[in-house]
Formats: structure tokens, sequence, C-alpha cells
């Protein structure tokens, strides 16, 4: 049993899904190597040789990695992995980008966003929004396997000292290239990561009244995020978007505000430690995930309980 | 330009499946099919190019039973020239599905295959890259813009923190996200015109392509129930359970 896990990275940090990701690697076996693909990312060497339980650290640097271009990627992982019983990466949109190239390549499936480990070859990933948790058994030599980091606790970054093996690999398939990049710019932690995350629906309205979720979110330090419908209306960017089909979290505290519940949002936040839901329709769905329901305008609510905390 | 479309037969997005009380699988009995939503944008997407002229022919393809018809039938109503059936009784996963495309694509040969980015029901997210690494094609995930010139597609995608706009060699693979457009309804007269386009069937064992499980489904369960919570009277009453029950503000 050999595991290698592909780390998530910007060049300059690891991600923390890279530490999940190793947990799950940890529940499959105990030979893990950490694959770090990018360009001039000395930075991310450096933490991922001081996360404890590696075996080794493979460096894969070259200008072909940089943007994370899945052609180029998925081509290395391909040959790095097919020595190695596992391949792992977290389910982020890198993750489900560039790993199905690489099952393909192996002609092997991929099991997508496991949730827990069941054995070296079973694993458990929920399916239709998260209605279903299936149970499943992969028949392949080759486990490729993207992971979902809400299932799993992150391992510790700190105490460790894996040897690095620089891999004189370069695969630029030449067929695509990096454009340009819009990327939010935002004091606020990371969506997926956030310890507390607050969210508005349809019953925000519009965009300007996200302004009423932010003095909130600026004293519990939350992420902002929203339902698909919010999304949908053009009140704020899909980067935002918490659901089945946009980011899935499991913060410590989530707060739903105007957002009735559908089954695909649920899908994304079901499995936060404790919901609160504030709507003014006390039918509404989202109060039968909630730990603590609030029927209330949320126009009304919403300064009052920024004024309390 | 020739655009292929593969489309997927699921459960409708507004159906709660739930797991078989013996747990065998989703209780599927009965309940109402759709074309998956993802699909649905993909098949606006190409019919859209075919209107600004950019495309020449949509040809939409599904793989499953028999019943996908209806499917294809929804796709030539909202646009597409014809369609193929891959018939075939067996469940087949991304990687069956992706041999399947590519054995349609060589008889094909289109310039650009546009598909959902996941199917509602598996939610595996995986056809559409494991098409183009078979082809050895460039992909654009994700898609919320598409821009074709000369021999290139310029993709806009939606990423973790926001857009990321790459170019790929055509031909390529394009999956769809939620923002790339707004799918039509199919009038009444298109949907009388599609069915009088052509739909041929094929199975995998003309295709030569061996699409047979790697993946075996152990069993299918619900997943654990969130206790019922309670309904608070006001701001501070949650306020104050959040500080002292649930501990977690301070």
């Amino acid at each position: 049993m050999s595991i290698l896990v592909v780390a998530e990275h910007d060049n300059e940090e690891l991600k923390g899904a890279t530490l999940n990701t190793i947990t799950a690697a940890k529940e499959i076996g105990s030979e893990i190597d950490l694959l770090v693909a990018g360009f001039s990312c000395d930075s991310v060497v450096e933490q991922a040789c001081s996360i404890p339980g590696i075996g080794k650290v493979l460096l894969a640097d070259s200008e072909s990695y940089k943007n994370c271009l899945a052609e180029n990627i998925g081509k290395l992982v391909s040959e790095v992995g097919k020595d190695y019983s596992h391949i792992l990466t977290p389910a982020t949109s890198n993750g489900k980008n560039f790993m199905p190239r690489v099952a393909a390549l192996l002609d092997v499936s991929q099991i997508s966003e496991i949730i827990s480990v069941i054995s070296d070859d079973t694993f458990e990933r929920p399916i239709y929004a998260g209605n279903c948790i299936a149970t499943v058994k992969s028949l392949d030599s080759i486990k490729v396997i993207t992971v979902r980091a809400t299932g799993f606790d992150d391992c510790d970054a700190e105490g460790g000292s894996a040897p690095r093996e620089i891999l004189d690999l370069d695969s630029n398939l030449g067929i695509s290239s990096f454009v340009s990049e819009e990327l939010a710019e935002s004091d606020r932690p990371e969506l997926t990561s956030a310890d507390v995350v607050i969210s508005g629906g349809r019953g925000m309205q519009n965009g300007e009244n996200f302004k009423l979720l932010e003095g909130i979110a600026d004293k519990l330090g939350a992420a902002i995020g929203a339902s698909r419908a919010a999304v949908d209306s053009g009140f704020v960017p899909n980067d935002m978007q918490v659901g089945q089909t946009g980011k899935i979290v499991a913060p410590n505290l989530y707060i739903a505000v105007g957002i009735s519940g559908a089954i695909q949002h649920l899908a994304g936040m079901k499995d936060s430690k404790i919901i609160v839901a504030i709507n003014k329709d006390e039918d509404a769905p989202i109060f039968q995930v909630a730990d603590y329901g609030l029927v209330a305008d949320l126009f009304e609510a919403l300064p009052e309980l920024e004024s309390k905390l | 330009m020739k655009v292929l479309v593969p489309i997927k037969r699921v459960v409708d997005y507004n159906v709660k499946v739930r797991a078989k009380s013996d747990e065998t699988g989703p209780d599927l009995a009965n309940v109402k099919m759709a074309i998956n939503p993802f699909c649905e944008i993909a098949v606006e997407e190409a019919v859209r190019l075919k209107e600004s002229e950019t495309a020449s022919e949509v040809i939409a393809v599904s793989i499953g039973t028999n019943a996908c018809q209806e499917q294809l039938r929804t796709a030539l109503a909202l646009g597409a020239d014809r369609a193929i059936l891959i018939e075939t009784e067996i469940e087949v996963e991304p990687l069956g599905v992706a041999k399947l495309l590519k054995a349609v694509v060589e008889k094909e040969t289109p310039d650009l295959i546009i598909l959902g980015k996941q199917a509602i029901d598996d939610d595996s997210n995986q056809t559409g890259q494991m098409l183009a690494s078979l082809l050895s094609y460039a992909q654009g995930t994700f898609a919320s813009e598409i821009k074709i010139e000369d021999e290139k597609i310029n993709v806009t995608r939606e990423v973790d923190g926001g857009l990321q706009t790459v170019s790929l060699n055509l031909p390529a693979v394009v999956t769809t996200d939620l923002r790339l457009n707004e799918p039509r309804y199919a009038s009444l007269p298109n949907i009388m015109k599609a069915k009088k386009k052509p739909l041929d069937t094929l199975t995998p064992e003309e295709l030569n392509v061996d699409a047979s499980p790697r993946i075996e489904t152990l069993k299918v369960s619900p997943p654990p129930e969130r206790a019922a919570g309670v309904i608070v009277e006001n701001v501070d009453e949650l306020v104050e359970k959040l500080k002292n029950e649930a501990k977690v503000i301070s």
C-alpha cells in the first residue's frame, strides 16, 4: 500500500484541504508521499516537508504547472502515480478538474468526494445531493480518489521533516494555455475553511442588501456565502455559492439568512456543527435542519443581531 | 463547425431521493425523470452557437435504456439537429461513458464537445474530463463563458476563488456551469418538429467498447439525521443560546 497525495496550493501557500486529504490517506495506509506540482513554489515545498508522517515530498517545478492546467498536471500525476496503489487529492475546483484525466490515462475509475474510509478499497460518498450515502468498493488496481475536505479533520502541519525529491518531468501537452484570472479579494476567511459562515438567499432581495451580512461577518470572523437562488438572481458571484453544485462547507456555526433550504443548498451545509436559520416563512424547510430557528423579518433581525454580538 | 452534446437522463432536480429501506439503492420507483440541468445548459449553448452561425450542426447523444429517447427528443426540441442513443441496460460509470463518447467522437469528428459539469444523480463530475483525456483534447471545465476565435476557444471557468480564463486548441471539451446561459423552454411547434428529427440507435458492442463497471456499490443508506432544533422567540434568545448552550460564539 503506497499512497500519493497531490497537494493543493497557489505556488505560495499550501491549502488547508491538503491536510484533510492527508488524514484520509492515513486512514488508508501509512506510506504516504506528497506531490507538489507548481512553479517557483519553494515555500509550498517547505510547508509540505514539515507535515508529520509523510515519506517524501516530490517536487515537479516547471512553468507548465504554474496555473494548474489540467492537461499538463493530469499527465504528470498519471506518470508519477502509476507506481502507487492510491492517488488522492482534495475535491477542490482544481482537483475536480485534473483528477478524472489521471484516472482515464490509467484506465481506472475515479471515486469522487469520499467522506469516509471503510477499508483500503471501500469508501463512503454522498450521491443525490447528499440525500443518500453510497458505500462503494473499487475493483481497480489503482484507486483514484478525490476527498471532500469537510469529511476529515486536518492533520498536523508542523513537526515533520520529510526529504524532498526533485522530479525531472515536464509534461506540457501544448494544447491549452492560461489567459487571465479574476480572483475575489477579501480579508475574510475562505468559505470552505471558515469556522463561521453566514449565507444569504433570495430573501436578501438584492446584492446591496448583502451588506447587512458583512457587519455580522466582521464581528464573528465569518465567511459570507449565498444560496444558488441568490447567485442565479445575480445578487452575488458564483464563487460564493454553497450547495450541491457550489462549495461544500461544514463550519462550527452556519447562519442561513433568507434561505428557504432547497435540497441542493442543504447538500452544501448540513454537516455544519450548529445551524441557525433566520427566515420569515415559518414553513421553510431550512428550519428542519436548523438547531436554532428565528422566524423574523431579516431586515429587522440582522441589524439587531449585529448590535447584540 | 460540428458540436456534439452528450446528455444524461436523471431524476428531476425537485425530487428528494431517499435510500430504499433495504439499502440496496436509491428508491427511484415512479419518480419524475428529466434531462440533467447542466446538460440542458450544454444543449442551449450549442444551439446558440448554431443560431450565431458558428456551428453548422448540433448532435445530441445519450447513453442508457430506451427511455433516454425522451431526453434526446427534448434536446431536439430545444434545437439539436439529430440524436444518437447508445442503448444499454447496464448502469455505465463515467469512465465507460467517456469511452463510448470517444467512439462517437471518432465517428462524428465534432470540433467541440459541450457537456454538463456533473450529473445530479451520482454527482461524479468526471465524464467531460475523462473524455478530453482519452482524446488528448484540452478541456474547459465549469464554464461560465465561451468565445470561439480562429482555431481556438477561450473558456472562462468558475474556480474556487473566482474566475479563470484559459485558451484551448480545438477540438476541445467544455463542461458547463450554471451561469453559462439560461436554457429556453421548448415551444410546442418545436416539440412537434423534434418528433421527426433523426434519432439513431447504437450499442456498446457496435462501438466495440467495454463499458463494464469498475466500482461495486455495496449499499446506499440515508445520511445521518440531524436532531430537531428549537425555534427561538427573538434575537436576544438566539444570542444567549449561541453563547451559553451551543458555545459557538463568545
